[in-house]
């Protein structure tokens, strides 16, 4: 069936073939050369730093400029660290079982249920910045680590209800059923039949959540006034915004924060890849 | 007998479901009591904020219904939001998908090193937009281009060592507005503010890639036996393209311009770090204007009648796209 294609490709290799190999790399080169800007400048020393020699290469690999980043990062690095795991792992667990009940134990009105919490990942989050931190004062929360990590618990069960809810939608309902007819309750049911065919759906949440609650920016900013606890985005841009800082250490900075949602994406690129697209609904 | 047998497992089978039933949702109660405060209850809030009269830092309880709406509008600064937050919207739009699709193509047609290239058109979506903006911020920072002898940064100065110093602009710091006509009694100047190009090609850079995972992912749900057969029948690949390709991506083309335009309408992280609203507020969008007026200002009503705004914006991109979703899914 293929036999006419390939007889085709050959002939047609040429300049087509070059065409799309020169619009590909020339696209790569755009992508890549921020990073390549980033990685000439970090490892510059201090005397080399000019920006009339911006494009030129180090002359040797300097760390002074991580070293300087570090100083100003570091705590806020620990911060956004105590942030994420906390919220990492208590987003999968409500995401979990939210999929669960809303793709397998679907009662009266619960799509439009899923709607309604679904829309909740759309709003600009100004709309609900004031009450907010009203209410996170009244909790005795506002300004603290405990507070953030609620927050983006809360703003966070919208995809990943969504994640977990099409993940389960693949698991055979005649399966529940035969485990239903065995007498195997509610959670049985979870913990026996769901749970152990959940590991990618995990992983999938993790990464998402991870990754997007490393970067995130407004709520640090709005709920940490004290830059002892502030996260690590909203560090970084105060580093990038004081007029005293060198450019390469902004810079540095730009790949220290970087660095953990990177190394996610290197070696779990796969399961990013599928918690990107499930956040476009059915892509 | 057998009867007899069957009848009891049944009434306790409906039990067990009825107690399973209560139990679920029971499970998913503090979810919804979470989204329903922290999601509709603030917004509730913030919409009866923005209908009253603040004085400082106290709320007069006195509802005067849309006077901060219209007085947030009458500004030329607001007007000046609307205009960059449309613009900023439009381009990348624009860009992200035809530069999605545009990789998403070349990487179907059986490159060689195709998982290479497409791990380096994601990866940026792996960073914040702070990280983003701080190395655009840097790319972009013109230098002293017009000076005797010019002195570039960055971008420029990239252009003027392979010779395209004819290309050389202020990026960023590019103050006019092409074509700033004033029209419709509009106090802004409309067009497209330059230092707005620079902010797209840092945020198309961040998210075109997700473009093409999207539309790469379209193309592979494609079956070969159609465009076999259009082949057999003699079509070009331009026309099994445009003829039966592209209808086929539209859904996925839907995906993409509600989930880039929801992000594009609340852009703020980037526009923060990439430019600050400047020069004047030529960048500034919304979202960036509801901060500064709410936080440092301390202008709760008129911030409130701000995020309201956006809210309804993107309301009407949103929602009629979760109905739509929901339909197709009750269908298939």
């Amino acid at each position: 069936m293929s036999a006419l294609t390939v007889q085709r490709r050959p002939l047609r290799l040429t300049w087509g073939r070059l065409a799309i190999y020169i619009i590909m790399i020339a696209f790569a080169a755009f992508f890549i050369l921020p990073v390549y800007l980033l990685l000439i400048t970090s490892f510059k020393s201090f005397e080399e730093v000019s920006l009339s020699r911006m494009w030129d290469l180090p002359r040797g690999l300097a760390f002074e400029s991580f070293g300087r980043a570090w100083e100003v990062l570091q705590r806020s690095f620990s911060n956004s660290v105590a942030l994420v795991i906390p919220a990492t792992i208590i987003s999968c667990v409500l995401g979990s079982l939210n999929g669960y009940v809303l793709a397998k134990w679907k009662f009266r009105g619960s799509d439009v249920l899923f709607s309604l919490i679904l829309f909740g990942m759309f709003i600009p989050y100004q709309s609900v910045l004031v009450p907010l931190v009203e209410t996170l004062r009244v909790l005795g929360l506002y300004g603290s680590i405990p507070g953030l990590v609620l927050v983006h618990v809360v703003y966070g069960i919208p995809i990943t209800t969504l994640i977990f809810r099409n993940y389960y939608a693949g698991v055979p309902t005649e399966l529940l059923e035969a485990g239903k007819i065995d007498g195997t309750d509610f959670f049985g049911l979870y913990r026996y039949i769901v749970l152990p065919l959940s590991i990618p759906g995990f992983v999938v949440v993790a990464i998402w959540q991870f990754t997007s609650i490393w970067n995130e920016f407004l709520f640090g900013l709005i709920i940490t006034n004290d830059p002892q606890k502030t996260p690590v985005t909203v560090a970084l841009q105060n580093l990038s915004g004081s007029q005293y800082t060198q450019w390469n250490v902004q810079m540095a900075g730009a790949l220290l924060v970087a660095l953990p949602t990177l190394v996610v994406y290197i070696f779990l690129g796969r399961y990013f890849l599928r918690g990107l697209l499930a956040g476009s609904l059915k892509g | 007998m057998q009867q007899a047998q069957t009848q009891p497992i049944v009434t306790r089978r409906a039990r067990r479901f009825d107690t399973d039933r209560f139990i679920a949702i029971l499970m998913i109660l503090p979810s919804v009591v979470a989204v329903a405060i922290f999601v509709y209850g603030f917004i509730g809030w913030t919409g009866i904020v923005s209908l009253t009269r603040w004085e400082g830092l106290k709320s007069s309880q006195e509802f005067i219904g849309l006077e901060n709406y219209a007085s947030i509008f009458s500004t030329t600064r607001f007007q000046t939001n609307i205009r960059n937050m449309l613009v900023f919207t439009t381009f990348f739009l624009i860009a992200c998908l035809l530069i999605g699709l545009l990789l998403a193509v070349l990487l179907d047609s059986g490159v060689k090193g195709e998982s290479f290239f497409r791990a380096v058109y994601i990866f940026p979506m792996a960073l914040s937009f702070i990280v983003t903006g701080v190395v655009w911020q840097w790319l972009f920072a013109p230098g002293n281009y017009q000076g005797t002898p010019p002195d570039p940064t960055g971008i420029n100065l990239l252009l003027q060592k392979v010779g395209l110093a004819s290309l050389m602009t202020g990026w960023t710091t590019d103050a006019s507005v092409v074509p700033g006509i004033r029209a419709f009694g509009l106090k802004t100047r409309l067009g497209v503010p330059m230092a707005m190009i620079p902010v797209v090609i840092a945020a198309v850079w961040q998210m075109s890639g997700f473009t093409m995972a999207m539309y790469l992912a379209g193309l592979r749900g494609i079956s070969d036996e159609i465009k076999e057969a259009a082949r057999v029948d003699g079509a070009s690949e331009w026309q099994i393209f445009r003829t039966i390709i592209l209808p086929l991506l539209q859904p996925v083309t839907l995906s993409a311009v509600i989930i880039l335009g929801h992000i594009s309408l609340k852009i703020f992280d980037l526009i923060v770090t990439m430019t600050g609203g400047a020069p004047g507020n030529n960048t500034e969008v919304p979202g960036l204007y509801m901060y500064e007026i709410t936080f440092k200002a301390n202008k709760f009503a008129e911030g409130a009648a701000v995020a309201m705004v956006m809210l309804i914006v993107v309301t009407l991109l949103i929602v009629p796209y979760l109905i739509y979703n929901n339909r197709q899914e009750v269908e298939s």
